[in-house]
């Protein structure tokens, strides 16, 4: 069963080719719907997507999950940008956010988190946790565009 | 019917369902979306929109039928229709969705029961309103025509 979702065709196999100013976006959400509409939005910002459909998914993508070891091949390296909803049953964005700001490897990684709900003292926890920016869904492509300009930012 | 004649009806459709509430403007955040890298964005979205609302639909109907309601659960599942139907622009089933949430939070089950009738109204309107929008366009496009771009 697919968990993850690439935008390009290459082999997830041994290493993939990317061009190298093409941020690398590791997007999470447990909604079908959401996911597909922040793939094309970012896809539209010319990011290299990769979807993952709740927490734990995406901590395995990245190489971060509990049964994982370091030494394990992961992707956490090549992500350039992690964007979550922050709703999402069994883990939320708020402890992905945490888990993420708790690796040495991906601590420095921006981690966007997106929710529904306009809820200061949701927001201020996920900033004071160190997330990036905090953005109410529905997501726009001007949302979008001001994300990636960031994401270019942040890698220098 | 010739092109002309269908495009116009395309847009006096369009135009009364934005009229009439039935869509907001993330519906046309939607459809700017909608490129040459990806023709069939809009209807993709909306018709996993469909799946997932139906799939919610059943889920709720479910729920209120236990014995004992599982009123968080029944919450979830409107919470999750909520975030669809605003990310499509389904702006009548995204308003059913939060008195829902409160009789939810009454734990009323009559009441949650009366919300999800009218949000299944709604949904089946809406779908159907959709559907009809995208023969539409079908047909323009069959007869040669380009589908016209609607503010």
């Amino acid at each position: 069963m697919e968990m993850f979702a690439n935008s390009s065709s290459i082999s997830k196999g041994m290493g993939e080719v990317v061009a190298s100013d093409e941020p690398h976006v590791l997007a999470v959400d447990d909604n079908l719907v959401d996911r597909k509409l922040v793939e094309i939005l970012l896809k539209k910002s010319s990011c290299k997507v990769t979807t993952a459909e709740d927490g734990l998914r995406a901590l395995e993508y990245l190489g971060l999950a509990a049964h994982q070891d370091s030494s394990a091949n992961s992707n956490g390296s090549k992500v350039n940008m992690i964007i979550t909803d922050y709703c999402m049953p069994g883990m939320t964005g708020y402890e992905l956010l945490k888990k993420i700001k708790e690796s040495s490897m991906m601590k420095d990684v921006p981690v966007v988190i997106m929710s529904s709900e306009n809820i200061p003292t949701r927001i201020n926890q996920c900033m004071e946790e160190g997330a990036q920016i905090f953005m109410l869904k529905p997501l726009k492509h001007s949302d979008v565009e001001r994300l990636r300009c960031q994401i270019m930012q942040c890698r220098g | 019917m010739e092109v002309g004649q269908l495009q116009r009806s395309f847009v006096e459709y369009m135009a009364s369902l934005f009229r009439e509430g039935f869509l907001d403007a993330q519906f046309s955040q939607l459809q700017q979306l909608q490129d040459d890298s990806n023709p069939d964005f809009v209807v993709e979205v909306v018709s996993l929109f469909f799946e997932d609302s139906e799939r919610l639909l059943n889920d709720l109907t479910m729920a209120l039928d236990q014995p004992n309601v599982d009123f968080k659960q029944v919450d979830a599942h409107v919470h999750q229709l909520k975030g669809s139907s605003s990310s499509v622009g389904a702006q009548r089933v995204k308003n059913c969705c939060v008195p829902f949430r409160n009789c939810c939070e009454e734990q009323n089950t009559e009441t949650c029961l009366r919300c999800l009738q009218q949000i299944k109204q709604e949904y089946l309107l809406v779908k159907n309103k959709l559907q009809t929008l995208f023969e539409l366009e079908q047909q323009i496009v069959a007869a040669g025509g380009a589908i016209p771009m609607v503010q």
